[in-house]
């Protein structure tokens, strides 16, 4: 179970990433999680949308470097703890967390959260053993 | 048992060639002085008479020429016989300004053809070989060198031409051909057409492949080695000396050598002038020991190689040449070592990257510094830090591998790197800018 991410390779430079979320907007792509990882030189912007292979060909056809990468989304309760839990489930599995990241989500009472590890189906497993909802692609729009 | 066209000039002892070297060295400084007023005035001008040059150990008491003189002088200013002893004019192409005019008489021609008979001979040709000549015919050397070098081997020779690539490779099978002549970039543009029209290598009975007049890399040679099933060779040559011959790879496949009795070799400091020792890398000079109509007394080609003299396979005694590495037009010096752009354009392509690229030179302190900046394209793109952090630290290893020194490398996005009319701007030195 994995959720479809879209990475676009960004200058860190004033105005990069103002000029691509721009072209996102206008080209109708719906953002519904941002992140951004950045260095001294260069920055990743990685969103997650509705229609992500929609998406990647039209940054694709502007010149953007773009690829797609298929990451974990985790629904978990908003109470205190609720992350430490998931976190400790994964880091018993030995499941290295590259990067995580939050996003609304259309439940009440729920976040979502976005994880890039490096086994996902190892993950998937560990998680869904102890109880927690590993979501797909349908489940978050 | 090697191939060879000329055995005895081949294989000569070191100290027979030196005497040889020296014997003509004297006659073509003495030919060149009395009939060229060009020569006359610049060994004037720098003190030196023919007289001076002794043996090989004075060859560095005279003056350079370099393509400028060549410009200057055109069209007859370095002639050396009257036209009416002269049969053959061929010309570069001027691309990089006025075009250069070279006169031949029939001794001439008769020895940049045996030349051009030694680089065949030396990739396993003979006379029962059929040589598919694609280089351009006409006034471009290519075509003609290697034509009359397939007639002096007694091979069958296609005077093809280049271009009509679908009749290139028609006649490559009804023929038989056994060795095709060309630039490197037809050779693969050949290969891919093959490939196309569903033709295998098995197809075509291709051997070897005796590639020149352009820049190429080892990556090209295994392409084009697989993409036509043949074995590729360089040649080496500049119209100016003669057109290709000057140097050819043999069976070693390891540098070129270069044809001695008729050309001595030197490495010299771009900057100073000074001649370096051997294994140095430097410029390439030419001075010619037997030309009739266009003699060239230490000549600059502005190729920065090296020059190794050792025990070859092949078992060839003349010295061999490193594939040039570039122009001493485009060197950077950057803490001390020689650096060419088209060295890091073969590694980003060997490595998988676009050519797009730019080199920032700067200092820091009294250190200076490289900088290159590369595209990163979809294909090689992978979403975390970490991964990109570690392509950057490979490409710098690999180049450090080419350069000797240590870049910084810096994946971009493919329209950070700035261009003028279409083009990367391929080197910023700032170091000018603190001078
Ligand atoms: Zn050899």
């Amino acid at each position: 179970m994995s959720v479809k991410q879209i990475s676009v390779f960004i200058e860190n430079k004033k105005g990069a990433l103002a000029e691509v979320t721009k072209f996102i907007a206008e080209n109708k792509i719906n953002l519904n999680a941002l992140s951004i990882a950045d260095t001294r030189d260069f920055g990743i912007l990685r969103i997650i949308t509705d229609n992500p292979d929609n998406a990647r060909d039209i940054l694709r056809g502007e010149g953007y470097t773009v690829t797609a990468t298929a990451v974990l989304a985790v629904a978990i309760d908003h109470t205190p703890g609720a992350m430490a839990s998931v976190l400790a489930i994964l880091n018993d599995a030995d499941i290295v967390i590259e990067y995580t990241y939050a996003f609304m989500s259309n439940t009440p009472d729920k976040a979502y959260m976005i994880f890039r590890v490096d086994n996902n189906d190892k993950a998937t497993a560990a998680l869904t053993a102890q109880g927690v909802a590993v979501l797909n692609q349908e489940d978050i729009f | 048992m090697g191939n060879y066209y000329q055995q005895d000039i081949e294989t000569m002892a070191p100290e027979g060639l030196r005497a040889i070297q020296s014997e003509r060295l004297l006659k073509q400084v003495r030919h060149a002085y009395d009939n060229v007023a060009y020569y006359r005035e610049m060994m004037d001008k720098k003190g030196v008479s023919p007289d001076d040059i002794k043996s090989l150990d004075d060859l560095h008491k005279l003056p350079f020429l370099t393509k400028a003189d060549l410009r200057e002088a055109y069209p007859y200013g370095l002639l050396a016989k009257p036209l009416s002893e002269c049969v053959r004019i061929q010309s570069t192409s001027g691309t990089t300004g006025k075009r250069v005019v070279v006169f031949y008489t029939a001794h001439d021609v008769d020895i940049w053809e045996q030349c051009c008979a030694r680089a065949i001979m030396a990739v396993g040709g003979t006379k029962e070989d059929v040589v598919q000549v694609c280089y351009g015919y006409g006034l471009f050397t290519g075509g003609a060198g290697l034509h009359g070098g397939s007639h002096k081997v007694g091979s069958l020779t296609l005077p093809m031409s280049s271009g009509n690539t679908e009749r290139q490779i028609q006649f490559m099978q009804d023929l038989g051909s056994t060795i095709i002549c060309c630039t490197p970039s037809y050779a693969a543009y050949i290969g891919e057409t093959l490939k196309e029209m569903g033709i295998s290598p098995d197809d075509i009975q291709l051997k070897a492949g005796i590639f020149g007049a352009e820049p190429w890399t080892e990556e090209m040679r295994r392409d084009v080695e697989k993409s036509l099933g043949l074995k590729a060779y360089d040649i080496y040559g500049l119209t100016e000396m003669c057109g290709p011959g000057v140097a050819f790879e043999c069976e070693a496949q390891g540098g070129m050598h270069i044809n001695e009795d008729y050309f001595i070799p030197e490495i010299i400091d771009p900057d100073t002038g000074e001649v370096l020792p051997e294994g140095a890398k430097g410029e390439l000079v030419f001075t010619t020991l037997d030309k009739e109509a266009f003699p060239l007394l230490r000549y600059r080609t502005r190729d920065i190689c090296v020059l190794h003299r050792e025990k070859c396979a092949c078992g060839r005694t003349l010295i061999k040449m490193a594939k040039p590495m570039g122009r001493s037009d485009d060197m950077l010096i950057i803490r001390g070592v020689n650096v060419f752009p088209s060295q890091i354009e073969t590694v980003l392509l060997e490595q998988g990257y676009t050519p797009n690229y730019r080199i920032e030179v700067d200092r820091a302190g009294n250190n200076d510094t490289l900088d290159i900046y590369v595209e990163l394209t979809s294909e090689q793109f992978s979403d975390t830090v970490r991964a990109i952090e570690q392509k950057e630290k490979q490409l710098a290893a690999a180049m450090k591998t080419m350069l000797g020194i240590n870049p910084k490398m810096h994946l971009v996005p493919p329209k950070s790197i700035a261009r003028s009319e279409g083009k990367a701007v391929r080197v910023v030195d700032k170091r000018k800018l603190h001078d």
